[in-house]
């Protein structure tokens, strides 16, 4: 059944600790408590080396209540699917009873870059594992190097003068591999994100959520501007709300009167070289307009 | 004992064969040549549902090790196996699965490594795999390949050890090669090497980090642990050996020396090539010559003090290195056996012979020299040489 309100949510037990030593406002840290408010005890978490895996378990200290494991950068989707044909195998041969869900935490890097051929294998042998990627656009951990997520136009250590490419397609990836379901998501749309990692965990096969976040570090912003980042991203049109199911995208966030990118992009530092820059501007305006117009999302409002 | 008929099998199948009556819970590798035929036999042993498991099929070696280090830690018995460049991709992961104490058994058909690319036998895959924390045994025969598995996973998964085990077979020479193995019943492989779900697991009733973040005032000791459980495995690998010995009337020792003891000359191996070594001795001997030879059973953890044992009295002593170490001192097992040497404070001359590498036949002719070789040192009182390299063509 799905979540109908916040409270449900958040009266749900916490399997993620406070006392981790992410930044003030990082978006992933809500990612993780909210995932394992959703996954409950019976799971078992991958994490790909990157910020969320060195801030949450420093020895001797975690910040899971759930058991977690960590290998290494490139292969968290691998690690899951050696889980998952663990868990099976011992339950086949009657050793254990129990099932868990089996969940992979990993960024941007670790999941469009370096962890993608890992990706793949699971997808295309059909591994029952959640895997969510928070995607905070850049290397963050190694200090806000571009990666394959970064987005158009952004400024990194290594894109000095802004990322000269498009965002690779992480759903596009995902769903010509066939996986059953995949879904975008974000912080600032809890109740839509809950429902997702609760179909994500309830598939039979692989499962994707690609999942926005903003990095107060990466992105130069103040971070209480988290949440409000979260929600431009979508009100403007560049982080579009939907779900891949079963072969048919639907929008599951509707944005009747978009938010110009102006607005988004003037928040964030990583962007202050082209706020003067009308032509660069547009050009991520019309990217905007085109995603708005696949998804069916409204018009700028005037 | 009721006497078993052998079967005809090659190092590849007999290592699958053990796998099947491990009753292996995940398997999971990738095809390279030449260890291909172990995954193709277990892939029969699983699709007719003789062996019941999970057998993945996984795109890379680097996915291979992954899910298994996983898959252990999630208190499954696993298996893989590869071979050079395989191995290499490999290599990250290895030193991942030793320090967290995962018991992964994995069999590596030794293979030359690119450039050029080759598939025959030699050990540049395995000596870039030395410092990775594994239990590393190389094997004579199919039947040692397949003993060996066997006696691997009641070292791996001893509570004292918890450390993963390669057993390495000379890739196309014992791989590929049909001998006689004489198998142990099912029924002796499960008591023998018993599977216990491990406390120490990915278990949601008694969560476990694995894997976390270690600053400078943690990341040494932990270092050091799994590098002291490695050195502290060999009383346990000589009595799983021992043991296995009481089972089957077939158990290997360390390290096998033969006709050491007055020998004036000792040629020092490992793999397949010490069968062509100990057969050149017994001809030898047979004129007279006192010669003898050393095989390594075990090369990590080092048996230091037996080689040391059967070594002491030589005149010289010669070590065949199947695999470069450019730039080094010398090869890398040269290195290893005069370190030894020197820390037990010996000064018996020792010259490293170069041979065998991307399957170049190494004949009887080619061991006679060596000995040949070894034979003039302590009547010339110097060595001329420190390294030859056996056969290489002008």
């Amino acid at each position: 059944m799905p979540f109908k309100n916040l409270k449900e949510i958040i009266a749900r037990q916490d399997f993620f600790s406070p006392g981790h030593g992410l930044c003030a406002g990082c978006g992933a840290a809500q990612i993780a408590r909210i995932v394992m408010k959703i996954a409950g005890k019976d799971s078992i978490i991958i994490n790909a080396t990157g910020c969320l895996e060195v801030s949450t378990t420093t020895y001797p200290w975690t910040a899971w209540k759930v058991p977690y494991i960590h290998v290494a950068f490139e292969n968290a989707a691998a690690v899951a699917s050696g889980i998952r044909a663990a868990y099976d195998a011992l339950i086949m041969k009657k050793k254990l009873g129990k099932d868990v869900n089996v969940v992979v935490l990993a960024g941007d890097g670790g999941t469009a870059d370096i962890g993608l051929q890992a990706l793949s294998g699971a997808f295309e042998r059909g591994d029952r594992i959640a895997y969510i990627c928070y995607d905070n656009e850049a290397y963050m951990n190694t200090g806000i190097q571009r990666s394959g997520a970064t987005p158009y136009d952004a400024w990194t250590t290594t894109s000095p003068a802004g990322q000269k490419t498009l965002k690779k397609d992480l759903m596009g990836i995902a769903i010509a591999h066939r996986v059953k379901y995949a879904a975008t998501s974000t912080i600032s749309y809890l109740l839509d994100a809950a429902n997702k990692v609760e179909k994500a965990l309830s598939i039979s096969g692989p499962s994707f959520i690609h999942w926005l976040q903003p990095c107060t570090i990466g992105w130069r912003y103040d971070p209480k501007l988290t949440v409000k980042l979260s929600r431009l991203a979508v009100k403007t049109g560049l982080w579009p709300l939907y779900e891949h199911y079963d072969g048919f995208n639907k929008l599951t966030v509707q944005i009747p009167r978009r938010v110009p990118v102006f607005e988004y992009l003037k928040l964030q530092g990583r962007f202050r070289h082209i706020m003067d820059n009308q032509e660069e501007l547009a050009k991520i305006q019309s990217y905007a307009d085109e995603l708005a117009a696949k998804f069916g999302l409204g018009p700028v409002a005037e | 004992m009721q006497k078993v008929e052998p079967f005809l099998l090659s190092g590849n199948l007999a290592i699958a064969y053990a796998i099947k009556q491990l009753n292996v819970d995940v398997v999971s590798a990738y095809p390279i040549t030449p260890q291909t035929t172990i995954i193709e036999k277990i892939s029969e042993y699983v699709a007719r549902g003789e062996l019941k498991a999970n057998f993945m099929l996984v795109e890379s070696e680097h996915s291979a090790i992954s899910a298994c280090l996983s898959a252990a830690a999630s208190g499954a018995r696993v298996f893989t196996s590869s071979s050079s460049q395989g191995l290499l991709l490999m290599h990250e992961i290895l030193f991942i699965t030793s320090a967290l104490r995962l018991p992964v058994v994995m069999a590596i058909a030794n293979r030359a490594v690119s450039a050029p690319i080759n598939i025959w036998n030699d050990h540049g895959d395995i000596m870039p795999q030395r410092d990775t924390g594994w239990i590393q045994f190389f094997v004579e025969s199919a039947q040692e390949a397949y003993d060996k598995v066997i006696q691997a996973y009641r070292i791996a998964e001893d509570h004292q050890v918890r450390l993963p085990v390669m057993v390495n077979m000379d890739g196309i020479v014992l791989s590929h090669t049909y001998e006689p193995v004489y198998p142990l019943r099912d029924s002796e492989v499960a008591s023998f090497s018993p599977w216990n779900l491990s406390l120490k697991r990915l278990d949601p009733d008694n969560s476990l980090t694995i894997g976390g973040f270690c600053y400078p005032d943690y990341y040494f000791e932990t270092r050091y642990q799994s590098s002291k459980a490695l050195e502290d495995s060999i009383p346990i690998i000589s009595k799983v050996d021992k043991e296995f010995g009481k089972l089957s009337g077939r158990s290997y020792g360390l390290i096998s020396p033969f006709k050491c003891n007055d020998a004036d000359t000792i040629l020092v191996s490992m793999g397949s090539i010490s069968t062509t070594i100990r057969a050149t001795v017994k001809k030898l001997r047979e004129k007279g010559e006192k010669v003898g030879m050393v095989s390594l059973r075990l090369f990590r953890p080092f048996p230091l003090n037996e080689l040391i044992k059967s070594i002491k009295n030589a005149k010289a002593i010669g070590i065949i290195d199947k695999a470069l170490s450019p730039g080094a001192v010398a090869g890398p097992l040269f290195t290893d056996v005069t370190s030894a040497l020197y820390l037990s404070k010996m000064s018996i001359p020792t010259v490293n012979f170069f041979a065998g590498l991307g399957g170049r036949d190494v004949k009887i002719e080619d061991i006679e020299s060596m000995f040949t070789n070894l034979k003039k040192i302590p009547k010339a009182g110097k060595i001329k040489k420190h390294s030859y390299y056996v056969g290489l063509r002008g």
